[in-house]
């Protein structure tokens, strides 16, 4: 306040005294603008949870006690039953029920040698979502030529490849996978489906305003030699992109990972369904092992990624927004 | 150029013209890496087995029911007269009798065994499930077919169908007790009926017509319009009419069928159809529990994802704040400190939404409250790791500057550190709240409330994909108007901050970017 106190002195000019009154107007506008905002948000946040609480099935204050004994109830036997149910080992408490089978699922390779059920499933999600990712960055990296500007000149030609990625992206991925699902029966194939479509208009996005952001003198170069279209983006445009596209690629590979996880919970096969029916079975040492795995291997895919990404695009693979 | 000159160049750029092999046929190996992976994949999945079992007639026939409805006369074949059946929630109300559907009168005289089965009344709406209207229900149980009373023959003349044409546009099936002709555009096949026993065409069948066995029922295809099957018993037409059926009003509502203007007026000025109520309240009402299409539940499951995004992301930037301050190496000297909040987010973020998603809805039991902490514990996760990055990029310069007129630590966080992260913190939860909007969909359908359950039941029925088109067309539109808020705020905090040169990323990481 002692600066206040110090611009109020008499000696301020009346230039001085007229600025100083306008940035005390400005100053109280901003304040009522933060207090109005927080208010608002408060008032929005306290009608949201009570909305939110009145339509659930159990009750916040009801439940909450009940949520730790979930908890509780994944304690399992002992503690290595779940190693047991990770690898599909007999257990010493099996009675028959789905609860022990551990050795039900096995995958065998040869007479002695097997892939454990849930190292099977993950490797099944893994495959998914890279394969999508695969197919979506294939697609999107034909399309996003098409949406940048620098590239494509028909306006109309960018406007529909840009509507059409928007539209694939924002599609709900769990419709595309319950259409294919009323079709194929179940199995991984829709969720190939529904991430591919997915991917196609994410990374297209994505694709394309690193094409924007491109050199365009290689390309001009290559014009002056008379290069035709095809030629330019291939040799001009292409390799100063790739990397960043790699980069994309990776990141998108992480997310599907997610994503066919939580596809494979609705229907889709993979480590998501088993994870979906132990909990709903309450098969405690198989729920851990599950998480435990899934846990693992999100860990393992975005490390690895994460290190790709920086060989391929250095510091860049870090902070995303520049080139802008 | 000499080649002279050519050679000189090629000596003094030796990496350009001489490239190692891996580099000179990394593109190629590339690709036939990526075609060896196709080839492995549709061995792992046995994509062509499935390809192959695919049934791709339902696909065409359940695409063109996102945007279009079918209605099924059931033509019943009896000893000398036809009857005309609808299915018993057809769109077209209690009592139909279409103009495409042409019947042919007479007066009869028949034995008859029993009373006609009573109606069964038809009851409000469920408001949770796609149940037909009047379905049996516990409250309202389908009359069990035994219970009629017992059988007296007696003989009564009445007005019977002799003859019916139904039109499914430049198709025609004409329908008499033995003889059944199914004309499509010029051609024409008959069908002789043998009550019960066997359908015999006396043609040849074209390629619009499948009969699988000698005598047993005829499969006829109008394409889009509809079909048809000449069966020994009936006939069984589907005609498909394009649009929304009953969109605003079902057929058990008094303004069912009737045109907007009589409506509006109804509302506006007509006597109360209802005496407790307006005619207006009566609209709104008959308009959220339409039965089919249930606008005031799909609405209320819409606002229950919007929700569970909007607390879920608010609630993660509040307890991510603090927790970033601690966990950003310039800001909290203590490497322990540093490390242990890391390693929290950490471990937030990769047990993944579902996993949440799946334990919250066992703990709160399914509904929004369940999403909204999955939401919860995953985003403080995300927006703590970004934030405490944001942190460890801003600019020292105003934080020391700050710190030598004297200021408090905390004084110093207030205004040499907050002014300069706080427009990326806000801009980064802004993207996170409008990306979180569309995961919340997805996790709806393991339980977590939402639109997604509902989604995801109204597509595994099978019936209802007008319904489930009707809520991706919501879907998007909400995601479209959060995406054009939030970029519009996003836009303009950033704007502000533009000007400095020494500006941290305020852009989502691509992770996130869904």
């Amino acid at each position: 306040m002692s600066a206040t106190d110090v611009c109020r002195a008499p000696a301020l000019s009346p230039e001085g005294a007229t600025v100083e009154r306008h940035w005390h107007d400005l100053a109280a506008r901003r304040r009522l603008y933060t207090i109005g905002g927080l208010v608002f948000l408060f008032l929005a946040l306290s009608g949201s949870l009570w909305f939110a609480n009145e339509t659930n099935a159990g009750k916040f204050f009801d439940r909450l006690p009940y949520v730790a004994d979930f908890f509780a109830e994944l304690k399992p036997r002992d503690w290595i039953d779940p190693v047991r149910a990770l690898f599909d080992l007999p257990s010493p408490y099996d009675d028959g029920s789905l609860k022990f089978d551990y050795p039900e699922g096995r995958v065998y390779l040869t007479q002695g040698i097997y892939i454990p059920e849930y190292f099977h499933r993950m490797v099944e999600t893994l495959n998914i979502a890279l394969f999508s990712t695969l197919v979506g960055a294939t697609f999107g990296f034909l399309l996003c030529f098409f949406a940048a500007g620098n590239i494509t000149a028909s306006r109309w030609l960018r406007f529909f490849t840009r509507r059409f990625l928007e539209i694939v992206r924002a599609f709900p991925e769990i419709v595309i996978a319950g259409f294919f699902l009323a079709i194929f029966s179940l199995g991984p194939i829709p969720a190939i489906i529904a991430v591919s479509i997915h991917t196609v208009g994410a990374l297209g996005k994505m694709f394309f305003e690193v094409v924007e952001n491109a050199d365009m003198k290689p390309e001009e170069g290559l014009r002056a030699v008379g290069a035709n279209w095809v030629e330019r983006v291939w040799f001009g445009i292409v390799p100063q992109v790739l990397p960043n596209f790699m980069s994309y690629f990776l990141l998108r590979f992480e997310i599907n990972v997610r994503a066919s996880t939580i596809l494979g919970a609705v229907g889709a096969g993979g480590i998501g369904e088993s994870l979906r029916l132990s909990i709903g079975r309450s098969h405690e040492a198989k729920t851990i092992a599950i998480v435990f795995l899934l846990f693992c291997t999100i860990v393992a895919v975005d490390q690895f990624s994460a290190w790709l990404r920086h060989r391929l695009v250095g510091r860049q693979a870090f902070a995303y927004g520049r080139g802008e | 150029m000499n080649p002279d000159a050519v050679n000189d160049i090629a000596a003094r750029h030796p990496d350009a013209f001489r490239r190692s092999l891996w580099k000179r046929y990394a593109t190629p190996i590339g690709i036939l890496l990526c075609i060896l992976y196709t080839f492995y994949c549709s061995w792992f999945f046995s994509v062509a087995s499935v390809l192959e079992k695919a049934n791709w007639n339902l696909a065409g026939a359940y695409l063109a029911d996102w945007v279009s409805y079918e209605i099924r006369p059931d033509i019943e074949f009896k000893d000398n007269h036809l009857t005309i059946d609808y299915s018993r929630f057809s769109k077209l109300g209690s009592n139909p009798n279409p103009d495409w559907v042409a019947k042919q009168m007479a007066v009869i005289e028949r034995q008859v065994e029993a009373a006609p089965a009573p109606a069964i009344a038809t009851n409000k709406s469920s408001q949770d499930s796609f149940m037909a209207p009047g379905a049996p229900t516990a409250e309202n149980p389908a009359v069990p077919l035994g219970q009629s009373p017992p059988a007296v023959p007696e003989t009564v003349r009445e007005n019977a169908v002799m003859a019916a044409t139904v039109t499914l546009g430049n198709g025609q099936i004409a329908v008499t007790p033995n003889l059944v002709t199914v004309t499509r555009g010029a051609e024409s096949v008959f069908f002789d009926i043998a009550k019960g026993s066997s359908v015999t065409p006396r043609t040849p069948l074209p390629d619009w017509i499948e009969q699988r066995r000698p005598g047993s029922t005829a499969y006829v295809s109008f394409g889009f319009l509809g079909r048809a099957e000449v069966q020994n018993d009936e006939v069984v037409a589907w005609r498909r009419f394009f649009g929304w059926a009953n969109f605003v009003f079902d057929t058990n509502s008094p303004f069912w069928g009737k045109p907007f203007s009589e409506v509006a007026s109804l509302i506006v000025s007509g006597a109360r159809i209802d005496p407790s109520r307006s005619n207006a309240a009566l609209a709104w009402d008959n308009i959220l529990n339409n039965a089919e299409w249930q606008h005031g539940d799909v609405w209320l499951k819409l606002l229950q994802t919007i929700v569970m995004a909007f607390v879920g992301t608010v609630l993660a930037s509040i307890v991510a704040f603090p927790l970033a301050f601690l966990a950003a190496r310039n800001v909290t000297p203590s490497r322990l400190a540093n490390q242990v909040t890391k390693r929290f987010f950490d471990f937030l973020r990769s047990v993944d939404m579902l996993i949440w998603a799946l334990f919250f809805t066992r703990g709160f039991g399914p509904g929004p409250l369940a999403g909204m902490s999955a939401i919860f514990f995953t985003d403080t996760g995300t927006l703590g790791k970004l934030y405490s990055e944001a942190l460890e990029n801003i600019d020292d310069k105003q934080r020391e500057g700050i710190r030598s007129v004297g200021a408090t630590p905390a004084m110093v966080q207030r205004y040499g550190v907050l002014p300069q992260v706080l427009p990326v913190f806000l801009s980064q939860s802004l993207y996170f709240w409008e990306s979180n909007t569309r995961s919340a969909t997805i996790i709806g359908a393991v339980g977590a409330g939402g639109i997604g359950l509902k989604l995801w039941e109204a597509m595994r029925t099978n019936t209802n994909w007008a319904n489930v088109f009707y809520m991706v067309l919501l879907i998007l539109l909400v995601v479209f108007v959060f995406d054009n808020i939030s970029s519009y705020f996003r836009r303009k905090l950033m704007g502000s901050a533009g000007n400095d040169e020494r500006r941290v990323s305020a852009r989502p990481p691509a992770a996130q970017i869904a």
